[in-house]
């Protein structure tokens, strides 16, 4: 069998050996790449970091444990960056699969700067309804959050009870990993011109930078590559800074076979033709 | 921590067990595959009643019942009773029924609102046992949520879509991001026009429309390895980090 046709008939098996490698190598070694940052990135961070000191921040958890690990850090990032600011953090979500992150990435990040649940920060969590439910709030937020995740009614809470609509949120935050990101943007900021950033998947970032371009929103974070420039941005690396390398590698690996592949196959038309 | 530890390992052989398929089939990944989809379908049962039918039907239900507002506790059989008229579709009724009498002996919940649920769930099963094709029922509740999504979305897609990106497509042409916009913007415009065969100069210009696209696409596509490939590392990084203390 020639070289060209026997690479073409490599085993499926071994391409994932060896994108298994590419990956898990980097992250046993602890490789760590230069972190360049994007304007997309930088923009969503300077969005957080000109609010006062005081200011609502509003995140919602549009994403559930299969896409965490792009999204996950964007949170943390954010919450680091939230508060150290001192900024006054709501947590909501329209999945109630992410309800747990945010318990996760809050009690990860609260604690580091002396936040208190209830004081500096609470946890609406999930309520159903979607489209209706981000065009409430413009509204009254209390006709779909008159109590937190735990039923502690949200007027309990010293900063909660001057919260009533978008224009008590200084900067909406949506991480997401489907089509909830429109729904904000053309729901809340079309109609009540709220101040946006969304941190998305690497799916959906494409479509976000349309929002951008046209100031509908204020910043994209954008995938693993996104979440590393925050963590980046805030000091605090974490599993996305650790991730890059291994990104790097196994994209370089895919441009690597793709080369191969179209050589080969380039190859092997032109000997079938002779 | 016990608990922590005997979740780190499930979830560990369990993502073994998942990964196990890229070698071949066998039966750890079909035991994964299975107890996924298993506690999918439980969550979703105890999601439903927990999000939406418990807070939103039976809570508000009582309370108002409690606080004498009777007119505001009995309207909410309208949307009951679309969701009950909804499970025809597919027969659903029954299930529905056995559903929510297990899901009121779990949670020690009694609510007049459910008994009357359960009474249009056996209301609606009754006629399929003379005429199975009662799905036409369903046609109602789905107008409905079709009439609520159109009016919230026409209004959202006009004012927070189209003409905010319209309005930033017209911009002057005095730099070269600008004149991409503007000739991307055109050509694929053109190139979805089919009233006229595409060739001569409409030909070339909707050819121009198909490299914006696939350069669109080439984007996209390039996000989505990125992102299939965190997934990966996320996974590895679980089992490194969680698992294996190899990283820390």
């Amino acid at each position: 069998m020639k070289f060209w046709e026997r690479l073409a008939s490599v085993d499926r098996r071994v391409l994932y050996l060896l994108l298994s490698l590419s990956v898990a190598l980097p992250l046993v070694l602890k490789l760590r790449s230069r972190v360049r940052i994007s304007d997309p990135v930088r923009q969503a961070y300077e969005a957080v970091d000109k609010l006062p000191a005081g200011s609502v921040i509003m995140i919602s958890i549009d994403y559930d444990p299969s896409s965490a690990p792009e999204v996950q850090p964007m949170l943390i990032a954010l919450l680091h960056h939230a508060f150290r600011n001192k900024l006054k953090v709501i947590v909501t979500g329209q999945l109630p699969l992410g309800l747990p992150l945010a318990e996760i990435a809050l009690t990860q990040a609260a604690p580091q700067h002396g936040m208190v649940y209830g004081k500096d920060y609470v946890n609406l969590g999930y309520r159903p309804g979607y489209t209706a439910l981000i065009v409430g709030i413009g509204r009254e937020i209390r006709d779909y959050f008159n109590t937190d995740y735990k039923g502690v009614p949200i007027d309990s809470f010293e900063f909660m009870r001057s919260v009533h609509t978008y224009r008590d949120i200084g900067l909406l935050v949506d991480l997401a990993h489907g089509a909830t990101a429109d729904a904000w943007v053309q729901y809340a900021g079309g109609r009540y011109n709220v101040p946006i950033i969304i941190g998305c998947t690497g799916v959906n970032a494409p479509g976000m930078y349309a929002y951008l371009r046209a100031h509908q929103i204020k910043g994209i974070i954008g995938g693993l590559q996104g979440a590393s420039e925050y963590e980046a941005l805030v000091e605090k690396p974490g599993s996305a800074t650790l991730g890059m390398p291994a990104q790097s590698a196994a994209h370089g690996l895919i441009i690597l076979l793709l080369i191969v592949g179209n050589v080969g196959y380039i190859v092997s038309r032109r000997k079938a033709k002779k | 921590m016990l608990l922590n530890i005997i979740g780190t390992w499930v979830a560990a052989t369990l993502t073994i067990g998942i990964l196990s398929f890229l070698y071949k089939d066998n039966p750890l990944y079909k035991a994964a595959e299975h107890i996924y989809v298993g506690t999918s379908a439980g969550f979703a049962i105890i999601y439903s009643w927990a999000f939406d039918v418990y807070p939103m039907l039976v809570e508000k239900f009582n309370t108002n019942i409690a606080a004498h507002n009777h007119i505001e506790a009995w309207i909410l059989l309208i949307p009951a009773a679309l969701g009950v008229m909804l499970l025809s579709r597919s027969n659903l009724t029954l299930p529905a029924l056995a559903a929510l009498s297990l899901l009121m002996l779990i949670f020690r919940q009694f609510s007049w609102i459910l008994v009357v649920l359960a009474v249009m769930c056996i209301a609606m099963f009754i006629p399929t046992l003379v005429n199975p094709r009662i799905e036409w029922v369903s046609r109602w509740p789905i107008a409905f949520t079709v009439g609520i999504g159109s009016g919230l979305g026409i209004a959202a897609a006009i004012q927070g879509y189209l003409l905010p990106q319209i309005s930033d497509t017209l911009r002057p042409l005095v730099n070269v991001n600008n004149i991409v916009v503007f000739v991307g913007c055109i050509t694929t415009l053109f190139y979805f026009y089919f009233s006229r065969e595409h060739k001569g100069a409409l030909g070339v210009v909707s050819r121009v429309g198909i490299v914006f696209i696939m350069v669109a696409f080439g984007a996209s596509f390039g996000y989505t390895v990125m992102s299939r490939i965190s997934l990966l590392i996320g996974r590895f990084y679980f089992l490194f980090h969680d698992w294996l203390p190899i990283i820390r």
